[in-house]
C-alpha cells in the first residue's frame, strides 16, 4: 500500500510543481464533486418536477392544500362561523386568491416551477392527501424520512455483505481458475438477468410458504420485541430472505465479471515478474491485482448499488419491507400525489448521495484522481 | 464475417441452448398471435361471467393430476340438450305439464369438487315453471336440494351457498355442503368422496302450453386447462400465451431503441467533440441520479399506463445510460485511427464518417450488449405490472404475478399462479442472457480463453 502511495505521488510531482498531500487532494476533489453533484441534483429534481407537473398535478396539490388550510383556519374563527353559507364561501375564495397570489400561483409556469424546485430542494414537500406517518403526521417529509432508516438498513447491509462476498469468491475463483466451482459460477451467470424481487417470490414460496421457517415479509415480528438486542436479532431474521434474494440476483454475474477481470490482470507483465521474484501469492493478489483494479471494481459496484436503489419500490413491496420504496408503492395505490412526488425527489437525493460517496471512495483508492472530475494520469 | 461468427457461436452449447429458447418463444408468439387474435385476447381477458361462468375459480392446471395419487376433479358440464341427458315431457292435465330432466355423470376423483351449480332457464307468460332438484348418490341415497319457481326466466342454484343443506345433512359446522353431496360418510373426520355414477334429477312442472324449461348442470372441478385459472375464473393460459409476444416485443424494441440511440449519440458526441461532447457527458451524469423507476411510477399514475407509452419513456430515460461511457471510450480510439483521417482527406461528410466508418466498428460490442439488455427490459415491464402499473388491457406475465400477489396466492398455496408466469420470465431471461454471453465471447476474443 505504502509503496503505491509513494510511487504514484512521484508521478504527480513530475506533473505538478507543488506536491499535493492525499488529504488536500481529497478535500479539493470533494468540494468540486459536491458542487457538480449538487448542480446535477438540481437539474434532476427540476426534471422530476417538470414531469410531475405536466398535467398540472403539483399545482392542484398546492391549490387544494391552500384551500384546506384556509378553510380550517376560518372554521376556528367565531365571526366566520356566524356568516351565512354564501358569505363564508366568498370569504374563503377571497382568502384563497390572496394566498395563491402570495405564493405566486398566479404567476406563469416557468416562475412557479422554480418555486417548486426551491421547495423540493429544501425538502418542503407539503402535506399528504391520505397517508400519515407512524407518528400520525401528514407532513410528506416526515412520512418519507421515517421510512428512510429501514431502507438504508436493508440495502446498506446487503450491499456491503454482497460486495465483500463477491470480492472474496471472485479472488478465490481467479486462483482456482477452471475448477468445478469456477465453471459453476460461469454457467450460472445467466441467472443474474432476473432482478432481486423475482427471486424474492421464489424464496418466499420455498422458505415462508412451504418450509415455514422464515417470515413472509416485514421488518420485525408483531409485536416487536422490547429488548434492543432481541429487536436487532429479529430484524436480522427478517432480513435473511431479502438479502438472499439480492445475493441470488447479482452474485453470479458480478463474480463472473470480476474474476475475469482479475484473470486478465494477473497475466500482466509486472504480475509475472512478481511471481518470478517469488513474492507470496497473497501479497501479489493484494498489491498487484486487487490494488490497481479497485477503482474499476468500485465503479461497477456503484452502478450495481444504483441499480438496486432503482428497484427498491418493487423489492420492498414484495417483502413488505417498511421502507421508502414501499411508501412509494402505497402512495401509488392511494393515489397520494404529494407523497409520490416527494418520494421521487428523495430517491433523486439518495442516488446523488450514493454517487457522491462512491466518488469519494474512488478518490481515496485511486491516487491518480485529481480535481477536474475523475481524470486519469 | 457474420457467417463465421455464427458458425463459431454454435460451438458454444450455451449459445445453442439460448437460441433454442428464443426460437421456442418466437414460435409460441407466432402461434398465439395467429390462433388468438389481439381483439379476441382482450375480449377474453376482460370478459366476465358470460365468458368464464362455467370455469372453476382458482383451479390448478389439469396436469397436476399426473403427479399426485389423489386425483382432483375436472369440471363436468352438461346441458339439457346434450346427448345422454334424459328428458321426459308429458301433459298431465289441461294446465299441467311435467318436464323431467335427468343428468347422469361419472365421478372417479379423490377430492371434492369446488361447486355444483344448476342453471334453470324457463320461458312463460304468466306462471313460472316450478322445479325440484334431486341429487342421487351412487349408492342410491336421494337428497332433495331445492324447490324453486323459475321467476324472471332464470334461476341459479349453487350448492356451496345452500346453508340449509348443511343443516339438513347434519354436517359439521364448518364443512362445505358439497361434502354432504359427495362424501361416503359426511360426518367423518376426514371425508372422502364416493366414486361412481351420480344423478341430478330436475322435476319440472309447467303451467302453460308454450312454457319451456332448459337447464345446465356444472360440477366445477379444482383443476382446469393446461395453466389453471385465476380469481375471476379466467384461463391463465391466454395470458401466458399472450404475454410471450408482448414480452418479446417490449424487450426487443426497448433494447434496440436504447442501444441504437445510445450508439448514435455517443458517436456524434465523439465525432463533433467540444461542447456537443461535453453536453452529452453532463446529460449522462444527470441521468445517473434520475430515479428511473419512481419516474416511471409517476408517469404510470398521472398520465398513462399504456405499454407502448411506457416503452417510449423507458427508452428516453435509458438512452443516456452507462452505455454512453463505454461507447465513448471505443469511439475515441476509433476516431484517432488513420483510416478516419483518410476518409476525411477524400472529403467524406461528417454523417458519412459517423455512419459508415465509426458505427460499423462498434457493432461487435453492441450486439452482445443488446441481447443481454433484452431481459432487463422484459423484467422492467414485469416490475411495473407487479407494482400495479401494467397495461390496462393487455394480458402480460407481470400482470398475472400482480393479480396472484393481490389475491394472496402465496399465502393460500396457489403456487401455480405465481410460478407459471415466473417460469416463463425466467426462461426468457436465461435464454437471452446465455446467447448474449456467448456472443460476447465470440466478438470479444480477449474473453475467449477465460
Amino acid at each position: 500500500m505504502a509503496e503505491h502511495e509513494s510511487s504514484s505521488s512521484t508521478v504527480q510531482t513530475q506533473k505538478r510543481a507543488r506536491p499535493q498531500s492525499t488529504w488536500e487532494r481529497l478535500l479539493r476533489y470533494t468540494v468540486v464533486r459536491l458542487v457538480t453533484l449538487f448542480i446535477t441534483v438540481v437539474i434532476g429534481v427540476y426534471l422530476t418536477i417538470l414531469i410531475a407537473n405536466m398535467g398540472g398535478y403539483v399545482d392542484e396539490i398546492r391549490r387544494s392544500q391552500i384551500r384546506e388550510q384556509i378553510a380550517i383556519r376560518l372554521q376556528n374563527d367565531p365571526a366566520f362561523r356566524a356568516l351565512p353559507p354564501e358569505e363564508r364561501q366568498k370569504r374563503i375564495d377571497a382568502e384563497v386568491a390572496v394566498e395563491e397570489k402570495r405564493l405566486g400561483l398566479d404567476k406563469p409556469f416557468l416562475v412557479r416551477s422554480f418555486n417548486y424546485l426551491k421547495h423540493a430542494l429544501t425538502l418542503d414537500l407539503g402535506r399528504s392527501e391520505n397517508m400519515t406517518s407512524d407518528s400520525g403526521s401528514r407532513q410528506v417529509r416526515l412520512i418519507l424520512l421515517e421510512r428512510l432508516p429501514a431502507t438504508l438498513v436493508l440495502f446498506g447491509t446487503s450491499q456491503i455483505v454482497l460486495f465483500a462476498l463477491t470480492l472474496y469468491i471472485a479472488l478465490y475463483l481467479s486462483r482456482h481458475y477452471g475448477s468445478w466451482l469456477d465453471r459453476l459460477f460461469v454457467a450460472l451467470s445467466p441467472l443474474s438477468s432476473a432482478p432481486g424481487w423475482f427471486y424474492g417470490i421464489f424464496l418466499i414460496i420455498v422458505f415462508a410458504a412451504w418450509l415455514k421457517i422464515l417470515p413472509f415479509g416485514g421488518m420485525v415480528s408483531v409485536p416487536p420485541p422490547e429488548n434492543p438486542i432481541r429487536y436487532a436479532l429479529d430484524v436480522a431474521y427478517h432480513m435473511i430472505l431479502p438479502m438472499m434474494a439480492m445475493t441470488l440476483s447479482s452474485i453470479f454475474i458480478s463474480v463472473y465479471s470480476w474474476r475475469t477481470f482479475f484473470l486478465i490482470f494477473s497475466s500482466e507483465d509486472y504480475v509475472e515478474m512478481a511471481k518470478a521474484k517469488g513474492v507470496h501469492p497473497r501479497a501479489i493478489e493484494r498489491r498487484y491485482i486487487l490494488r490497481p483494479t479497485l477503482p474499476t471494481i468500485i465503479t461497477s459496484f456503484a452502478l450495481g448499488v444504483i441499480g438496486v436503489w432503482m428497484g427498491a419500490p418493487i423489492f420492498e413491496t414484495i417483502f413488505n419491507w417498511p421502507g421508502l420504496g414501499r411508501v412509494l408503492f402505497q402512495a401509488v395505490q392511494l393515489f397520494d400525489t404529494p407523497v409520490i412526488v416527494g418520494a421521487t425527489v428523495i430517491f433523486a437525493y439518495l442516488l446523488a448521495l450514493t454517487v457522491f460517496l462512491l466518488d469519494i471512495i474512488y478518490a481515496i483508492v485511486d491516487p491518480r484522481v485529481s480535481v477536474g472530475g475523475g481524470q486519469r494520469a | 464475417m457474420l457467417r463465421g461468427a455464427l458458425k463459431e457461436l454454435l460451438r458454444y452449447p450455451s449459445a445453442l441452448a439460448g437460441l433454442l429458447v428464443i426460437l421456442f418463444l418466437v414460435v409460441v408468439s407466432i402461434y398465439t398471435v395467429i390462433t388468438i387474435p389481439y381483439s379476441e385476447a382482450i375480449r377474453l381477458w376482460r370478459g366476465g361471467e358470460e365468458i368464464w361462468g362455467d370455469v372453476p375459480k382458482l383451479a390448478a392446471p389439469a396436469w397436476f393430476n399426473h403427479f399426485t395419487s389423489k386425483k382432483r376433479p375436472l369440471t363436468i358440464k352438461l346441458t339439457s340438450q346434450d346427448e345422454g341427458v334424459e328428458s321426459n315431457y308429458a301433459q298431465i292435465s289441461d294446465d299441467l305439464w311435467v318436464d323431467d330432466t335427468t343428468y347422469t355423470f361419472d365421478f372417479q376423483y379423490d377430492e371434492f369438487p369446488q361447486e355444483v351449480a344448476v342453471t334453470l332457464l324457463g320461458t312463460f307468460t304468466e306462471k313460472a315453471p316450478y322445479v325440484s332438484i334431486v341429487w342421487v348418490k351412487p349408492d342410491g341415497t336421494e337428497i332433495r336440494l331445492a324447490d324453486m319457481a323459475v321467476e324472471g326466466g332464470k334461476r341459479v342454484y349453487r350448492a356451496s351457498q345452500d346453508e340449509k343443506l348443511g343443516r339438513k345433512l347434519k354436517l359439521p359446522a364448518n364443512a362445505s355442503p358439497l361434502v354432504g353431496l359427495f362424501a361416503e360418510d359426511p360426518q367423518a373426520e376426514d371425508p372422502v368422496p364416493m366414486k361412481g355414477t351420480y344423478q341430478v334429477r330436475l322435476e319440472g312442472t309447467l303451467f302453460e302450453p308454450d312454457s319451456t324449461l332448459q337447464s345446465k348442470l356444472v360440477v366445477y372441478g379444482t383443476v382446469y386447462g393446461w395453466a389453471g385459472t385465476d380469481h375471476l375464473r379466467r384461463d391463465l393460459g391466454i395470458a401466458l400465451l399472450w404475454g410471450t409476444p408482448v414480452a418479446l416485443a417490449f424487450g426487443l424494441l426497448a433494447a434496440l431503441g436504447t442501444t441504437v440511440l445510445t450508439m448514435l449519440i455517443s458517436a456524434i458526441g465523439v465525432w463533433y467533440g467540444g461542447w456537443v461532447d461535453a453536453l452529452i457527458q453532463r446529460i449522462t451524469e444527470v441521468n445517473l441520479v434520475l430515479p428511473v423507476l419512481p419516474i416511471l411510477i409517476m408517469i404510470g399514475v398521472f398520465y398513462t399506463r399504456s405499454l407502448w407509452a411506457m416503452l417510449g419513456v423507458i427508452i428516453a430515460l435509458s438512452i443516456f445510460g452507462a452505455g454512453i461511457k463505454t461507447n465513448r471510450a471505443i469511439f475515441l480510439q476509433v476516431k484517432s485511427q488513420p483510416y478516419i483521417e483518410a476518409a476525411r482527406a477524400y472529403g467524406a461528410s461528417d454523417w458519412r464518417i459517423i455512419f459508415f466508418y465509426m458505427v460499423p466498428r462498434i457493432i461487435p460490442t453492441i450486439i452482445p450488449a443488446l441481447v443481454t439488455l433484452i431481459p432487463s427490459f422484459v423484467f422492467l415491464e414485469a416490475s411495473l405490472a407487479v407494482l400495479g402499473l401494467g397495461d390496462p388491457v393487455l394480458p402480460t406475465w407481470g400482470k398475472i404475478i400482480n393479480d396472484a400477489r393481490d389475491n394472496g396466492a402465496l399465502y393460500q398455496g396457489l403456487f401455480y399462479w405465481v410460478l407459471e408466469p415466473s417460469a416463463l420470465l425466467m426462461i426468457t431471461g436465461i435464454g437471452f442472457a446465455m446467447l448474449g454471453f456467448s456472443l460476447d465471447r465470440v466478438f470479444n476474443p480477449r474473453l475467449r480463453e477465460l
